[in-house]
């Protein structure tokens, strides 16, 4: 695994051909530039959160932006995620576009019930009259030895509300699209950052040094604007042998895996889970006829058991093995234990064999 | 909505502006903290602790100050302790400080993942604690370890839990400085801020309802009381005239916001008690004298069936949030210096020198023998391990606790964790 670089490179279906003047940056600083193309693009937009503004945020995702921007438009919150999601709502039905961040996805939990019964749901109950065109940012996953409350990841409690988008990256390319595409939508959008990869991708194995981005052909990003559409699928690598189904962190560790098993698998990184691009997945499925799907959430009503409904719905007669699924334990996320629970290249690499086997 | 109404807001006058707090320096900026009314000590009215809430009321906007820079105690909310208890009151706040520094260089060496100090706060935990029943049940923040230490937990056992090592009695499963122990009638600590307030309610209420004598008092940082629990808290308090203190320590910042963004300019922390109707005080939080007698005074009324008090603990954080953070990149490094309420330690241990009771011999074979202590325990508690060296609780431990049983999921799960140990770990063989 000496040349994890160069292989990826060639792995990767989305690279960009090396140039001389091509940049590379890591995730953070893609967020970054993200936020700041679209204040600058529209002055309804504004950001706000706990740490955002003077000090860029505690992983430094709004670095500099208040700066440029103000203090009307770039600013700190008190300590209330209630209050952050509830004032996105009420500067929503004013006109504005707020971009919230809330800390750590483990501390949306006080912001529920404006997200879920409210933010989610004003379109549908004014009829239209009202919309909540937020998008709200927050770090999640786990793999930084964060114990119980700086690791979640509740993405399928998202999911599972009518009314809500979920779109999850997993390179600083994406990640600077989709969040664009993201905060131009009209609709909520709660927008969880991997934070294990914000500074360069992952294999799995924690032991190993951290592969900064700038290795990796994901993290060459254009300059200026451009989007990728929520709803669309990237095929991280074509293959044959069978289809995997993942996003955000868990995306580079399945690479990393089928790389080293030497599964001509093909990977597909679904970056937005709703809206879903059913469309890639029944293709690759028909074509494979085996189908793995990864996350390191927790595995009860977790977002694969919707995707597993999915495929042996629509694919059930092109399977030839079940769906499988390679997920983090039921447990609240341990602290000393993390690599023990982390659904990493061992229980990935035994998923894969048994979707293979049958 | 089709014609706006005759008196729509006037398109004459000028237009509205947003205020957003701004804290009065940043990195560099010169500090003078000469806008900040310190209360002479001494000049606070102790209301007697059957009173009306309303008439502490006064006091949610004043600061109760005992000692003076004179080193002694003035006025009425003197605690009056013998020597022998300021003396324990120091050692506590000299070991919890000499355990902070030593647990962050720890961290800083790699032998665990996070650390948070209290440095500069420790009366608002020591001396509060010592005003308590020994049995009186505590929910606190993440930064009242002096608790612990005041009621005897041992520093081997802190330092196990922060290792997340094989000794550590919550199984390596929190995150470090989570501590739990509930014989030193000491709740779980939660990361999640503030939800501990309106628990320690829901305690003092069952106290009542069973007719104990037992109170509640809980911690909570001013940032804090922003979240809608504090709110809760406040409000079940005040309707079941419940037998709880509420502390809000207000070390001024909550990680690089400061307490403006909590609601700090337009009124104090303790006037958010009288709002709701709660006995209020604000107390100087760096005089530990005043802290133990406005503690005392909360529990005396709470025990009285006199019901619940809101203090506010004006202090400092002197050092970074935690191991993450650091400060230098939001506020001025002057402000600990200029800090008009000095150190807890320093003031308690030149009012017992101005006592005759002390001298800056035995301060410093004092903290020579708290560093050695420190050091000792955790020699000790590194015979169990260190974060991520493989010396932590067995893997069918994660499994445990999650409910009272394992249901099938959660066996098929542990038994799946142990085949990945065989392979991840082979040499762990016999730790399942
Ligand atoms: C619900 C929730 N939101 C956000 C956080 C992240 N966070 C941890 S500590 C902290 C600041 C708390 O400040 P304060 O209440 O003043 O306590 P202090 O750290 O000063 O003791 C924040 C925002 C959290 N732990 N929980
Ligand atoms: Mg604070």
């Amino acid at each position: 695994m000496s040349d994890t670089a160069m292989t990826t490179a060639t792995a990767s279906a989305s690279a960009t051909a090396a140039t001389a003047s091509e940049r590379r940056i890591n995730m953070i600083e893609a967020i970054n530039e993200a936020l700041d193309i679209m204040m600058d693009r529209d002055p309804d937009i504004i950001i706000m959160g706990e740490d955002v503004g003077y000090f860029g945020g505690v992983f430094r995702a709004t670095a500099g932006l208040q700066e440029k921007y103000g203090k009307t438009r770039v600013f700190d919150t008190p300590i209330s995620e209630c209050g952050i999601i509830a004032a996105a709502v009420g500067m929503g039905a004013y006109g504005l576009r707020p971009v919230p961040e809330i800390q750590f996805a483990d501390y949306i939990y006080p912001g529920l019930d404006q997200l879920i019964s409210e933010a989610a749901r004003l379109r549908y109950r004014s009829a239209g009259e009202y919309i909540a065109p937020m998008t709200v940012r927050s770090p999640f996953g786990g793999g930084i030895f964060g114990g119980q409350t700086h690791s979640q990841s509740p993405e399928s409690l998202f999911t599972h509300v009518a009314g809500l988008k979920t779109v999850i990256p997993s390179t600083p390319h994406d990640a600077k699209g989709l969040l664009i595409a993201a905060i131009e939508d009209n609709d909520p959008v709660i927008f969880f950052e991997p934070k294990r990869i914000y500074n360069g991708p992952f294999s799995g194995y924690y032991d190993q040094p951290v592969q900064p981005w700038k290795a990796h052909t994901d993290s060459v990003v254009p300059e200026g604007y451009y989007r990728i559409p929520l709803g669309k699928a990237r095929i991280v690598r074509e293959g044959e042998a069978l289809t995997v189904l993942a996003y955000g962190t868990m995306v580079h560790v399945t690479e990393a895996v089928c790389r080293e098993k030497g599964v001509d698998a093909e990977i597909i990184d679904l970056r937005t889970l709703v809206p879903l691009d059913i469309e890639a997945i029944e293709t690759s499925v028909k074509k494979t006829g085996r189908c793995l799907v990864v996350h390191e959430a927790t595995r009860t009503s977790g977002f694969g058991a919707e995707l597993s409904a999915l495929v042996t719905e629509r694919c059930f007669y092109h399977l030839e093995a079940p769906v499988e699924r390679a997920t983090g334990f039921d447990t609240p996320y341990p602290h000393s234990l993390e690599w023990a629970y982390f659904p990493g290249p061992v229980r990935i690499g035994e998923a894969i064999d048994k979707v293979l086997a049958e | 909505m089709a014609n706006r109404p005759q008196d729509t807001a006037g398109h004459n006058s000028p237009g509205l502006t947003l205020h957003v707090p701004e804290p009065h320096y940043r990195p560099g900026d010169a500090v003078d903290f000469s806008h900040l009314t310190v209360s002479e000590p001494g000049a606070q009215p102790r209301p007697d602790e059957a009173c009306p809430a309303a008439e502490t009321h006064p006091l949610a906007t004043d600061l109760i100050r005992v000692l003076g820079d004179d080193n002694q105690a003035h006025g009425p909310w003197n605690p009056r302790l013998d020597a022998e208890t300021l003396r324990t009151m120091l050692r506590h706040m000299a070991l919890t400080r000499a355990f902070d520094e030593r647990m962050f260089r720890g961290q800083r060496q790699g032998k665990t993942s996070f650390y948070m100090k209290c440095t500069g706060e420790e009366a608002t935990s020591i001396s509060a604690a010592m005003a308590l029943a020994a049995d009186d049940m505590v929910f606190p923040s993440y930064r009242q370890q002096g608790i612990l230490i005041v009621r005897g937990y041992p520093l081997v056992e802190m330092i196990n839990q922060i290792y997340s090592n094989k000794g550590d009695k919550l199984k390596g499963r929190q995150l470090p400085i989570m501590y739990s122990s509930r014989e030193h009638s000491f709740f779980t600590i939660s990361g999640n801020l503030a939800t501990q307030t309106p628990q320690a309610v829901g305690w003092a209420m069952a106290s009542a309802i069973k007719g104990d004598t037992r109170i509640a008092a809980t911690w909570v940082g001013e940032g804090s009381t922003a979240e809608g629990d504090f709110h809760a808290a406040c409000t079940f308090a005040a309707v079941y005239n419940a037998p709880v203190i509420l502390n809000v320590v207000n070390n001024q910042w909550a990680i690089s916001s400061f307490s403006g963004f909590a609601g700090g300019e337009r009124a104090t922390f303790a006037q958010r008690g009288a709002g709701y109707g709660l006995a209020s005080l604000r107390v100087d939080g760096n005089d530990a004298l005043a802290v133990y007698a406005a503690e005392r005074w909360a529990a005396n009324r709470a025990r009285a069936n006199g019901g619940p008090t809101l203090i506010e603990h004006f202090s400092y954080r002197a050092e970074g949030h935690s191991t993450s953070d650091d400060p230098s990149g939001y506020r001025s490094a002057q402000e600990r210096e200029e800090w008009p309420l000095g150190d807890p330690i320093m003031r308690l241990k030149n009012h017992l020198i101005a006592l005759g009771e002390w001298d800056e011999g035995r301060q410093e074979e004092l903290d020579r023998a708290c560093a050695e202590e420190v050091k000792a325990a955790t020699k000790e508690a590194e015979k169990n391990g260190i974060l991520g060296h493989g010396m932590h609780h067995p893997f069918r431990t994660m499994f445990e606790d999650v409910f009272e049983e394992l249901p099938w999921h959660l066996k098929e799960q542990a038994a799946q964790a142990n085949k990945e140990r065989r392979i991840k770990w082979p040499e762990r063989e016999g730790e399942q």
